[in-house]
C-alpha cells in the first residue's frame, strides 16, 4: 500500500487534510447503478470516501455492456449492484464497499429508516414520484440528498438538504483584507516609522504598497475633511498624488500602489451576502443551534462592538514588491491584529455557549480561529423540498426561463438552426412530462420503436397539461424539442452519464468537505449544444 | 414490451444514431449505416493518457468508436491514482498509454486501441493526418500548441482563400484545473485555432531573479532560490531532477534554511514539490465532466447527430456551478491556421538560403528547419539517415525542387519563439517566385 498522502497529493492541494478526513469519514449510499450512478461513485471512490453502499435490484443485461464500464461480458445475468461494487472496490481498497440487491423504489416505500445511516444519498435515475418520497425521508432524517438523472442528451442534478453552511468557501477572487480604507492603530503606527520622502533610492523602491497607500490616504484625508476619495475625479487626483511621489518611472512598488488604489476607495464594512447571514433569524441562538450559527451570532456581536463595523481581520497579505524586512514586519502586524480579533471572537463564542447552556469549550479553538479568518467568506445554502419545486415552482423564475423573447420557434440563421435560449427550461419541463407519461402509459415516450408518432403527440399533451398545472398556460415547448425528447427514448448514454455523474460527484465533494460552495437550484445539462442552465425554482 | 427482440449492446446509443431528429447537424443521416461507419471507418487519436485521456478512451469507446489510438510519453505515478481510474498501484512505472489502452479493451469488447509510448514530436507529421479527428487531453500549453500547428498544417485553402473542407482536421480540446475546466472544438479555418486565442492561456509568471536573490518575501521565493540559484552553486554541472526525491529533499532543506534566515513562514515539503514541479491540482470529477463533454462533441462532429458546441465551454464549480459557452472568433491573420505566411523569393534562391531566411523572418523566427513539399522531404534535420539523404538538396534552387511551380504551399517544421523559449512547431508557407506568377497562375490546391 502506497503512502495514502502521496496517492491523494493532487486533491490534498485543493481540500487539505481536513477535507480529506471528512471524505474518509463519509458513508455514501447510491441508488441505481446504471452508468450515471456508477460514474458518480467512481469519482468518489478514487478520491477515497469512507464507505459506499450500492443499491440496485436489477440484473446485468447485454444493453448495459454498451454504456456501463463497471460491468463486462461475464456479468450478464448477475446482480448489477454486485458487479459494480466489485469493480469500484478494485479502484481503491481503502474504501469499504458493499452492495444491496434491492429495488430502490421498494426500499423507499417499505424501509424509510434505511437511509438514516448514511452521510449522503445519491439517487440516480429515479422518477418524480420516488424522488419526492425519498426527499421527504431524507429531509426528516437530515441526510444530504443529491439527485442525478441522465435522459438522452439531457441531464439533471439537484441537491436537497435543509441547510448547508460553509466556512471555507475558498473563492477564487476575493478582495484582500488589507483595511487600507480603515487602518487600525498599530498599522498606522507601523507606517509612521517609514518616510515616503526618502532620498535613498533603495528604500524608495522597497516600500510596500500597503505602506504607500495608508500614508497617502492619510495625507488625502487630512486635506479633505477626513474623507477618502469617492468621485471619479477625486480618485484620479488620488492616483496623481501617488504618481507624484515617484522618483523614477521604474518603481514597481509605486506601480502596484496605483493598481491597488481601488482598495482605498472600496467601502468600509461588510458585504451584502455576509450582511444577509448576520441578519438571519438563526443568529438568535439557543441550545439547539449549530456551532456555525453560534459563531455567526458571536461574529454579529463582534462586528457591532470591537469590529466597529468590520469582521475579524483575515491576517494575510498578498506578495508585493518590498524589502524582506518590511514585508515580514508588515505580515506580523496583520497577523497580530488577526490574532487579537480571534481572541475577542473566542471569548464571545464561549460566553454565548455558556448563555445557551452548552459547554463553553464545546467549540474548539481551531474551529473558532478558522471561522474568524474566513468570516468575510461565509456561505449558507438552503434548498426547497423537491416536492415544493415540482408543485409550486417560483413562478417569476419559471416564466422567465420559458419566455421565448422572440425565439419561440427555432430561428434560421444562415440556414443553420440555432437553438432558442429557453432550451434548458424546455428540457426540464419535458423530463417531468416524460415521468407523467410513464405513469400513464407504463413506458417512457418512444422508449420502444413502436408507436413513435403517437408518443410524440401524447408527450405534447402531457407537457401542455403539466404547464397548465404549473400556472404557465401561456407557455409552450417547441415541437422540435418534444420530438427530440421522444427520440431519446429514455436512453442512458454513457457520455451524458459521465458528465452528469461528474457534476454530481463534484457537488458531493463540496458538500462533504464543507469547502467551496455547492450549486443552488436545479442544474439542467443540455447536451445538444452544451448551453446548460441552472434553474432557480 | 421488447422482450422478444434480442438486446443489442448499443441499445442506448442506437436511439441517438438510428432515429432521425430535428435538432441535428446538416450532415446527419440516421441509420445503421452511420453507426457501422463510426464503428468501422472512423479513426480517432487521443493525445494524452492521463486524467483526461483515461476518461476519453472509455467515453469514446462507449460512443461507438472502435478504432482508437492513444499517445503519451509518461509512465504511471502514485499521484495519478486519485483520478486516472484505469491505473492500479501495481501499474506504477508502466507506460500510461499501454496500460490505459489495455484496460479499456479488456472491458469494452470490440474496441481496438493502439498505444504509442512516445513524445508527440517523435511521430512524423503524416501520422497525425491519418485520423479523422484528434482529441486532446493535455496539461501543457506547448503540447497543445504543437498538435494545433500540426493539424492546421493539413489545412488547404482554395484560390479565394476559403478553407477546403476535406482538408480540415477537427480537434476537440479539454483542460482542467481543480474544480474548473474547459472544452472546445477547433475546426481549423472555420473556428479559432489554439493559436488564435492563445491569450486564453497566459504564460506562467516567473519570479524575478533579483527578488529571489535579494528580497525574498514568500515561502515560494525561498524554494525557487534553492531550486534555481543555490542548486547550481552547490552542484557544479549536475542537473536538477525534479523526480529524484533526494534532489527535492535537498531543495526543501535549503529553502527551510533560507526561510529561517529571513523569518519567512510556510515552507513545507509539499509546497516545495508544488512550486518546483509546477503542480496543477487535479481531481476525478472535473476530469470526468470535461472528458465527457469532449467525447460527446467528438461524436457530434463525426456523426452530426446533434448540434455542436460553438465553440468554447467553460465549467467552474468553485462557487456554485457556472457553465458558459463562448463563441470565439478566428484571428484572420493567424500564422498557424491562416492561409500561410507569404514568402516571396527569386527563382534562384537555394533551399539552404531559404532555410536561413526563415530564421530571420520576423513573423517566423524558425530554427532547425526541415522542409517538405507535397509530402516529399526536401530537407530533414533528423534522423541522421534522412538528413544525409536530403543534404544534397540544400544547394539546389527551391524553384527547381518544387518542379518549377510558380506559387505553392511549402510545409516546414522547426523550433520557433524568442530567446531561449523555443518550442517545436509546424508552419505553412505560401511560397511565390517573383516574376513567375501570372505566367501560369495555377490553382494552388489543384493537384493536392
Amino acid at each position: 500500500m502506497a503512502e495514502p498522502k502521496v496517492k491523494y497529493d493532487r486533491q490534498l492541494r485543493i481540500w487539505g487534510e481536513q477535507g480529506q478526513a471528512a471524505l474518509e469519514k463519509a458513508s455514501i449510499c447510491l441508488l441505481n447503478c446504471g452508468p450515471t450512478g456508477s460514474e458518480t461513485l467512481k469519482n468518489l471512490v478514487l478520491g477515497g470516501v469512507g464507505s459506499i453502499t450500492v443499491v440496485d435490484g436489477s440484473k446485468v443485461e447485454v444493453g448495459d455492456l454498451g454504456n456501463n464500464f463497471m460491468v463486462d461480458e461475464s456479468s450478464v445475468g448477475e446482480s448489477k449492484a454486485k458487479c459494480v461494487c466489485t469493480f469500484l472496490q478494485e479502484l481503491n481498497d481503502a474504501v469499504k464497499a458493499k452492495f444491496i440487491e434491492d429495488c430502490p423504489e421498494e426500499l423507499i416505500e417499505t424501509n424509510p429508516s434505511f437511509f438514516s445511516q448514511f452521510t449522503l444519498v445519491i439517487a440516480t435515475q429515479l422518477v418524480e414520484d420516488s424522488m419526492v418520497k425519498l426527499d421527504r425521508i431524507c429531509r426528516e432524517a437530515n441526510i444530504i440528498l443529491i439527485f442525478a438523472r441522465s435522459y438522452g442528451l439531457m441531464g439533471l442534478v439537484r441537491i436537497s438538504v435543509k441547510e448547508h453552511t460553509v466556512i471555507e468557501s475558498k473563492p477564487d477572487h476575493f478582495l484582500d483584507d488589507l483595511r487600507l480604507n480603515n487602518p487600525w492603530p498599530e498599522l498606522t503606527r507601523f507606517t509612521e516609522t517609514i518616510d515616503l520622502n526618502t532620498t535613498d533610492a533603495v528604500v524608495q523602491k522597497h516600500t510596500p504598497y500597503i505602506v504607500i497607500l495608508v500614508k497617502i490616504a492619510e495625507e488625502w484625508a487630512n486635506t479633505h475633511g477626513g474623507n477618502l476619495p469617492s468621485t471619479r475625479e477625486e480618485k484620479r487626483q488620488f492616483k496623481d498624488l501617488i504618481k507624484s511621489k515617484m522618483i523614477t518611472a521604474d518603481e514597481e512598488n509605486y506601480k502596484e500602489a496605483m493598481e491597488a488604489s481601488y482598495k482605498v476607495f472600496s467601502p468600509r464594512g461588510i458585504g451584502v451576502s455576509l450582511q444577509k447571514i448576520i441578519d438571519d433569524s438563526c443568529t438568535e441562538v439557543d441550545s439547539s443551534s449549530s456551532d456555525f450559527w453560534v459563531m455567526v451570532a458571536a461574529l454579529k456581536e463582534f462586528i457591532a462592538n470591537e469590529g466597529g463595523g468590520e469582521t475579524p481581520l483575515e491576517g494575510s497579505i498578498p506578495d508585493m514588491t518590498s524589502s524582506t524586512e518590511l514585508y515580514v514586519n508588515l505580515q506580523k502586524t496583520y497577523q497580530a491584529k488577526a490574532e487579537a480579533d480571534f481572541l475577542v471572537m473566542e471569548q464571545r463564542v464561549r460566553n454565548l455557549l455558556k448563555k445557551i447552556g452548552r459547554d463553553p469549550a464545546s467549540i474548539s479553538k481551531a474551529n473558532i480561529k478558522n471561522f474568524s479568518k474566513n468570516a468575510r467568506k461565509l456561505a449558507v445554502c438552503r434548498y426547497r423540498l423537491i416536492e415544493e419545486e415540482f408543485n409550486s415552482p417560483v413562478q417569476s423564475e419559471l416564466q422567465k426561463y420559458l419566455t421565448d423573447e422572440g425565439h419561440g420557434t427555432l430561428q434560421e440563421a444562415n440556414s443553420v438552426k440555432v437553438l432558442p435560449e429557453n432550451t434548458a427550461a424546455g428540457l426540464y419541463i419535458l423530463l417531468r412530462a416524460a415521468d407523467r407519461f410513464a405513469v400513464n402509459y407504463n413506458k417512457f415516450p418512444s422508449e420502444f420503436d413502436s408507436e413513435m408518432d403517437e408518443d410524440i403527440s401524447r408527450l405534447k399533451t402531457t407537457a401542455v397539461s403539466l404547464l397548465n398545472d404549473l400556472g404557465c398556460n401561456s407557455s409552450t415547448v417547441s415541437e422540435d424539442l418534444i420530438n427530440e425528447m421522444c427520440r431519446y427514448g429514455a436512453s442512458e448514454l454513457h457520455v451524458v452519464s459521465a458528465f452528469v455523474g461528474g457534476v454530481a460527484s463534484q457537488e458531493v465533494i463540496k458538500l462533504i468537505t464543507r469547502q467551496f460552495i455547492p450549486m443552488s437550484g436545479t442544474f439542467i445539462f443540455n447536451g445538444i449544444d452544451n448551453n446548460s442552465q441552472l434553474l432557480l425554482l | 414490451m421488447a422482450d422478444s427482440i434480442p438486446q443489442s449492446r448499443s441499445r442506448d446509443l442506437d436511439k441517438l444514431l438510428l432515429r432521425p431528429g430535428n435538432l441535428v447537424g446538416p450532415t446527419f443521416e440516421a441509420g445503421a449505416q452511420l453507426r457501422d461507419d463510426i464503428k468501422e471507418c472512423v479513426r480517432v487519436l487521443v493525445i494524452g493518457a492521463g486524467g483526461l485521456g483515461c476518461e476519453l478512451l472509455k467515453d469514446l469507446a462507449f460512443s461507438g468508436f472502435r478504432n482508437l489510438e492513444v499517445i503519451d510519453m509518461d509512465r504511471i505515478e502514485v499521484t495519478n491514482l486519485n483520478r486516472q481510474f484505469l491505473f492500479r498501484l501495481g501499474d506504477v512505472g508502466k507506460p500510461k498509454a499501454e496500460v490505459a489502452a489495455k484496460r479499456v479493451m479488456e472491458r469494452v469488447s470490440g474496441v481496438d486501441i493502439k498505444s504509442h509510448f512516445c513524445r508527440i514530436e517523435d511521430k512524423p507529421i503524416s501520422f497525425y493526418n491519418d485520423f479523422h479527428i484528434i482529441v486532446l487531453g493535455l496539461d501543457s500549453i506547448e503540447a497543445r500548441s504543437y498538435i494545433n500547428s500540426v493539424a492546421c498544417s493539413f489545412l488547404e485553402y482554395d484560390s479565394d482563400d476559403n478553407p477546403q473542407e476535406e482538408s480540415i482536421k477537427p480537434m476537440v480540446d479539454g483542460g482542467t484545473e481543480g474544480f474548473k475546466g474547459h472544452a472546445r472544438i477547433i475546426m481549423p479555418g472555420v473556428t479559432p485555432c489554439f493559436e488564435c486565442t492563445i491569450w486564453l492561456f497566459p504564460p506562467q509568471v516567473k519570479f524575478p531573479l533579483c527578488t529571489l536573490a535579494e528580497t525574498p518575501r514568500t515561502a515560494a521565493h525561498c524554494i525557487e532560490y534553492a531550486h534555481l540559484i543555490k542548486w547550481d552553486e552547490a552542484h557544479s554541472g549536475k542537473t536538477f531532477d525534479p523526480d529524484d526525491p533526494e534532489h527535492m529533499q535537498w531543495v526543501y532543506s535549503e529553502a527551510v534554511k533560507r526561510a529561517e534566515l529571513f523569518g519567512i513562514p510556510g515552507v513545507t515539503y509539499s509546497l516545495t514539490q508544488g512550486v518546483v514541479k509546477n503542480i496543477i491540482p487535479a481531481i476525478a470529477s472535473t476530469n470526468a465532466i470535461i472528458s465527457a463533454a469532449c467525447a460527446l462533441e467528438t461524436l457530434k462532429v463525426v456523426s452530426g447527430c446533434s448540434k455542436t458546441l460553438t465553440n468554447y465551454l467553460t465549467y467552474n464549480g468553485v462557487e456554485g456551478l457556472h457553465t458558459k459557452v463562448t463563441e470565439f472568433v478566428r484571428d484572420k491573420d493567424c500564422l498557424v491556421c491562416g492561409p500561410g505566411v507569404l514568402i516571396e523569393l527569386e527563382a534562384s534562391v537555394t533551399l539552404k538560403k531559404f532555410i536561413d531566411l526563415l530564421e530571420d523572418h520576423p513573423k517566423l523566427l524558425l530554427i532547425r528547419v526541415s522542409v517538405t513539399y507535397r509530402g516529399k522531404n526536401l530537407y530533414m534535420q533528423a534522423p541522421p539517415i534522412l538528413e544525409e539523404m536530403t543534404r544534397s538538396n540544400l544547394d539546389l534552387p527551391l524553384f527547381e525542387l518544387m518542379g518549377k511551380t510558380p506559387r505553392d504551399i511549402v510545409h516546414v517544421t522547426g523550433a520557433a519563439g524568442k530567446g531561449d523559449k523555443k518550442q517545436s512547431c509546424s508552419r505553412k508557407l505560401r511560397v511565390v517566385f517573383k516574376g513567375m506568377v501570372g505566367v501560369t497562375d495555377m490553382d494552388m490546391a489543384g493537384g493536392a
